[in-house]
């Protein structure tokens, strides 16, 4: 099997069974749910082929860039590729995605109204989901973004509660504004990018100072024989050409390859034209793409409509919403975000970080605040993902002016534990919804204060909800604590207020989840309504159940083998390449802006005394200055 | 010249030249003579036109997917004969096939009205057809009263009800005005310049621009408002929308999907040709070294009308200074139209969205979206037009963009009216409360219509997408072209950005109409209906490409770049 083949069949494989499903009854809901079930474990396991050594298929950890990528022609003739691959930043999320919808589809049992129509659907959400995260061209990745958005408002707004249609239509306004603000950045960006002047960059035509490796971009031939047609002849000018003496020959060719768009953003200038309120392009780039991540993550002012849907949506959906959607958010932060546009992560990271720790206050205090059971979970995920936001914002942090001593470990270690922290999220806020759902389908309310007691009625359910919801809490030895503990370490180094105030949330954290466990769980006994449906949990729900519960404790025990070693060599590479670009194109500038600020308001007496040496030379000496393009 | 070698070339002119390429449109002719006359026979009562309709159209639209490869002016220069015109008269007569079908599946008209309705839906569409290739103003006028005209008599087609004939006489009125003001800006540029014929109009004014006056620019101001105004009414542009809602709620769904799809993009045509007739200038126009235009010319004049209507000495004047410096004249006047057309198309999709936030028919509401998404496409002009100077390959693109939205919105605009005329049969109400909970009684068609509106909010994968994106592309190329040639083109960017709000605010109308076909429940006093197999089937195929389009779009691409090719 080829990569195209495999990777293809991965993501498309729920939307053919969505077809299929079409031609099953509509009576037969066993039938129908049985084989969307099928369908979800057939592609998990085809998941699991990356991890199955000695074939095309096999996932290298020592690899850094794209693997298994492909890239056809699509839409040739506006540029548009159908371009897939995986690396270390997508593989745990890819997996994240077949996994919770698998056990989300085991958990699919408890729908009863329009069976079919759910299934369909819900297969159809799966193919948007691993859709994004293996896209690579960023028109196929808005695509697959957008895809999600049909069946999720339909999935809320026919199969949820009370208030499911206003949770739906907030849920798809929030998101279609933000892509909307994507479609506009997607835009600019494809116009101001050209190829050509990568391709002189990088080892495309021998090129000894090559910044760039030409074949890691996978542009497709199509693109690279345009690229040299149009240049090669002019083989003998490329130094000219690259030192802007002579005009880059033929016509600017554009591109959606992200990865071409990152190395665009790093080694040339072109996002660099001052736009509105003489902010580059970069920065609106950032600024519009950002908010459009955001509002999935969902980050404060931006998550309001998380709670509604969540508390509305079918358990199911709750356990796809917190365990995946909310992961394509900090995915695009990750993957488009700063790779492409470096200049606008730099100048906003004071905004992402402490949108990261407000978030993460605000929803602590929000979720001890709820009386309702899974709105109290939902605005944990709220101060949950804003450890992702901290954690991806660190990294750019570490290297403010040239007060303190430029670390790119931190942020290497911040990035981590954002990645970490969304996988371990994804596992254990689906199981906490799973649980919420659980007793939910049983008594039919979920009010915390009429809870109580179910210790003695239902203890295989207590105990293995009681350990989701302590991995929830960050307890050492569960999922959670990873991802925690190396965002406030790599927080400590860029601002200790924000460390101090990030580190403090886990008490608020540990306040409302073990004030939950005490309201729901323990106490004498149950007094609330329904008490008669109490039962024990099905087969079903227990093999749900323990399986979220092993994976947390598996991730909490072994982080390196389960998680960070898949993503390791990607991330270091990609924080490599951005502190690169920041010692190369960021520090320069910066060091030269302070400069004249201080030349125009410090006496010239003083002035002279501290003027730096270095400069003199560069300007005294031509040659350096030619060297070092 | 004597008369004799005169009427010779008129005779060359017309039958040699004009008439081939004229093929569609005679058919259409032939049809509607052909229904007129079968009904003088007593055996010819029996027949039922709709086939004889439908053939004619088939017969059309396989003549219309044939021409020459090159642009070429027919009839003396009044209509211009190119790939463009190529696509957009296969495109309308495609159109008409669907409408025949339409009208056979919903029973409207019936076998007694049959002849009347498709003559009068024929002549509008061979009307359109004109609009499409228009080239001189007086061309225009009379397209666009011959489009008109049979649309009045359309929106009355329901004799006896009042809303219809308030409908009609709503329409009537306001088309007469819009028509009187239109011609008298017509005159108005046509007794400054001397001439009405575009091409002409552009180089005339290429070359007097710098020595106008500013009362004679004043007067060249205000005759392009008037004729803009001729326009917007047919587009149904704010201010001149009032029409659409009302003659939308009263005239039957059918007729509505005829003047939201066939007229709206024959209207879209007719305003590229006027903007670039008298915005650039055509290829092979004024490129050629003078010798050759004594010689009989190949183009444009087997026009030998024109030639002698052209001002010798512009010609030859022009003919020097070539075609570059022709365009690079006449820039003021693209700015003035862009600046023009921006506006509008702003003010129409904003105000057509939130107008459509009130309405409880759904005959109203999809004709303010029908309002917005003119604007939409009226965004694509303001790009051509920047870059009409700066990259000619760009302003082909956007115009391509133009077509490629055209296209798609036949299949989701027909699908929608077709949609509401099937269950008018069945419902016997256009109110969206009285949908409520469909989907358990005819899934398909309410399926079939949420794609249909998703496909109108512009969500992908759905084909509405694409052509949002490629008019938002046309945009953000104009931008960033214009901005790294140091012209001012803000209002590309301001566009960019209206269009995207207007995208999201849209949502909310569009999806409140699938909210209450599949989420609320169904009413228990509705009676059992059936939509019918043919009806369904038809909805169907229809909602097929809007979904599989995403996947291979690149010939619809291609093929809309072609036509926009031979543009200017």
């Amino acid at each position: 099997m080829t990569a195209a083949l495999f990777l293809s069949l991965i993501v498309f494989l729920p939307a053919a069974g969505a077809l299929l499903l079409a031609f099953i009854p509509s009576k037969s809901h066993n039938a129908l749910r049985g084989f969307s079930l099928a369908v979800t474990a057939v592609v998990f396991l085809l998941t699991l082929g990356f991890f199955m050594p000695g074939w095309q298929g096999t996932f290298d950890t020592a690899q850094a860039g794209m693997q298994l990528a492909f890239n056809k022609a699509w839409i040739p003739s506006f540029n548009i590729y159908y371009f897939l691959g995986v690396d270390g930043i997508s593989l745990p999320l890819v997996l994240l995605t077949s996994f919770i919808s698998l056990l989300a589809m085991g958990a699919s049992w408890s729908i009863t109204k329009h069976v079919k129509g759910y299934c369909i659907l819900f297969l159809l959400l799966e193919t948007g989901m691993l859709g994004v995260f293996v896209a690579l061209d960023f028109f196929l990745f808005y695509v697959f973004w957008e895809v999600m958005l049909l069946p999720m408002y339909f999935l809320i707004g026919v199969w949820g509660g009370p208030r499911k249609e206003y949770a739906a239509i907030k849920f798809f306004l929030y998101t279609l504004v933000g892509s909307v603000l994507m479609l506009i950045a997607l835009l600019m960006l494809y116009f101001n990018s050209d190829l050509r002047e990568i391709a002189l960059a990088s080892d495309l035509f021998e090129n000894p100072q090559a910044a760039v490796s030409w074949e890691e971009l996978h542009l497709s031939p199509q693109v690279t024989e345009r690229v040299t047609t149009m240049l090669q002849p002019h083989a003998d000018q490329f130094v000219a050409i690259r030192a802007g003496e002579v005009d880059m020959p033929g016509q600017s060719v554009h591109t959606f390859n992200l990865l071409a768009m990152a190395a665009i953003g790093q080694h040339t200038t072109q996002y660099d034209d001052a736009l509105l309120f003489n902010w580059t392009l970069q920065e609106w780039a950032f600024l519009l793409l950002l908010i459009g991540f955001i509002i999935k993550v969902p980050s404060v002012p931006f998550h309001t409509w998380l709670p509604d849907a969540h508390v509305e949506a079918p358990t199911p959906i709750s356990m796809i919403l917190a365990g995946v959607l909310l992961k394509m958010g900090g995915y695009g932060i990750i993957r488009i975000c700063y790779p492409i546009c470096p200049e606008g992560g730099y100048n906003w990271m004071w905004l992402v970080c402490i949108l990261g720790v407000v978030s993460m206050v605000y929803g602590a205090f929000a979720a001890l605040a709820q009386k309702d059971f899974k709105r109290m979970v939902a605005y944990s995920s709220v101060s949950h993902m804003g450890y992702v936001m901290l954690g991806l914002g660190v990294w750019s942090v570490g290297m403010v002016g040239g007060l303190n001593p430029f670390n790119s470990d931190y942020w290497n270690m911040g990035i981590k534990g954002a990645m970490f922290q969304m996988i371990a999220h994804g596992i254990s806020s689906a199981g906490m919804f799973f649980m919420v759902g659980v007793v939910y389908d049983r008594v039919h309310h979920r009010n915390l204060d009429e809870f109580g007691g179910l210790f003695g009625r239902m203890p295989v359910y207590t105990a293995l909800a009681i350990g989701i919801f302590f991995a929830g809490l960050g307890l050492p030895g569960l999922c959670g604590f990873i991802g925690e503990v190396l965002v406030v370490l790599s927080v400590w180094n860029f601002s200790k207020l924000l460390a101090v105030i990030s580190a403090g949330v886990v008490i608020l954290t540990a306040g409302y989840i073990l004030w939950a466990i005490q309201r729901v769980y323990l106490g004498p006994e149950y007094k609330g309504p329904h008490g008669e449906a109490l039962t024990p949990m099905t087969p079903r729900e227990v093999s749900i159940g323990a399986v979220l519960l092993i994976f947390a404790i598996l991730l909490g025990v072994f982080p390196y083998h389960t998680v960070l070693r898949y993503m390791d060599a990607t991330i270091d590479r990609q924080v490599d390449d951005l502190t690169e670009w920041t010692e190369r194109v960021k520090h320069p500038s910066l060091e030269a802006q302070p400069e004249q600020q201080a030349r125009a308001t410090v006496p010239p007496t003083v002035a002279v005394v501290l003027a730096p040496v270095a400069p003199a030379n560069v300007v005294q000496n031509g040659a350096v200055d030619d060297a070092s393009r | 010249m004597n008369l004799t070698e005169y009427v010779n070339n008129v005779y060359h002119n017309t039958v040699d030249v004009s008439m081939p390429a004229f093929g569609p449109e005679l058919v259409i002719c032939a049809t509607i003579v052909l229904m007129l006359a079968v009904r003088l026979f007593n055996w010819g009562r029996r027949v039922d036109v709709s086939y004889l309709a439908f053939a004619g159209a088939i017969v059309g639209f396989v003549l219309a997917l044939y021409g020459p490869a090159e642009r070429t002016e027919i009839f003396t220069g009044m209509l211009v004969y190119d790939k463009f015109t190529l696509f957009m008269r296969a495109f309308l007569l495609l159109f008409l096939i669907l409408f025949v079908v339409l009208t056979k599946l919903s029973g409207i008209p019936d076998r007694e009205d049959g002849p009347d309705i498709y003559s009068l839906v024929f002549g509008a569409t061979l009307g359109m057809c004109l609009m499409s290739s228009a080239n001189h103003l007086f061309m225009v006028f009379v397209a666009v009263e011959m489009a008109s005209v049979p649309s009045y008599a359309l929106a009355g087609l329901l004799k006896g009800r009042r809303q219809s004939s308030e409908a009609a006489l709503k329409y009537a009125i306001y088309g007469a005005g819009a028509a009187g003001v239109m011609l008298y800006g017509i005159s108005l540029v046509a007794g400054l310049l001397n001439t009405a014929h575009m091409p002409t109009i552009a180089l005339e004014l290429a070359r007097r621009y710098a020595e106008f006056s500013s009362s004679q620019l004043m007067v060249l101001a205000l005759a392009s408002l008037m004729i803009l105004v001729g326009l917007a009414f047919k587009l149904s542009a704010v201010p001149f929308h009032f029409w659409c809602p009302d003659v939308f709620e009263g005239a039957a769904a059918e007729v509505n999907a005829f003047l939201s799809v066939a007229s709206k993009a024959a209207a879209l045509a007719l305003l590229l040709r006027v903007i670039l007739g008298v915005g650039a200038v055509p290829p092979g126009v004024a490129d050629e070294p003078v010798a050759v235009q004594t010689a009989p010319r190949q183009h444009l004049a087997d026009g030998a009308l024109y030639v002698m209507a052209q001002d010798p000495a512009v010609a030859a004047e022009t003919s020097g200074r070539g075609r570059e410096e022709a365009v690079a004249q006449l820039t003021p006047v693209r700015n003035y139209m862009g600046w023009l057309v921006a506006f509008v198309a702003a003010i129409t999709c904003t105000f057509g969205n939130l107008a459509a936030y009130g309405q409880t028919n759904i005959k109203r509401l999809l004709a303010y979206s029908t309002i917005a998404h003119a604007g939409y496409m009226m965004m694509a002009a303001p790009p051509i037009l920047t870059l009409v100077g700066l990259d000619s390959s760009r302003a082909h693109d956007a115009a391509a963009a133009l077509a490629l939205y055209i296209a798609i919105y036949l299949f989701m605009n027909l699908g929608a009216f077709a949609i509401v005329a099937f269950l008018r049969n069945s419902l016997r109400s256009e109110e969206i409360a009285d949908y409520a909970g469909l989907v358990h009684r005819a899934p398909w068609v309410v399926i079939c219509f949420s794609i249909i509106l998703f496909s109108l909010v512009g969500l992908p994968p759905l084909a509405g997408f694409l052509g949002k994106f490629a008019v938002f592309a046309a945009l953000a190329d104009g931008y960033v072209v214009a901005s790294q040639a140091g012209v001012s083109a803000s209002h590309l960017l301001w566009l960019l950005v209206i269009g995207g709000v207007n995208t999201a605010i849209s949502l909310f109308y569009y999806v409140r109409v699938v909210k209450v076909m599949t989420i609320d429940p169904e009413p228990e006093s509705r009676t059992p209906f059936s939509v019918g197999v043919f009806p369904v089937a038809y909805v169907v195929l229809l909602t097929i490409p809007l979904v599989v389009l995403i996947f291979s779009w690149n010939f619809l691409n291609e093929w809309t770049l072609q036509a926009a090719a031979q543009l200017f």
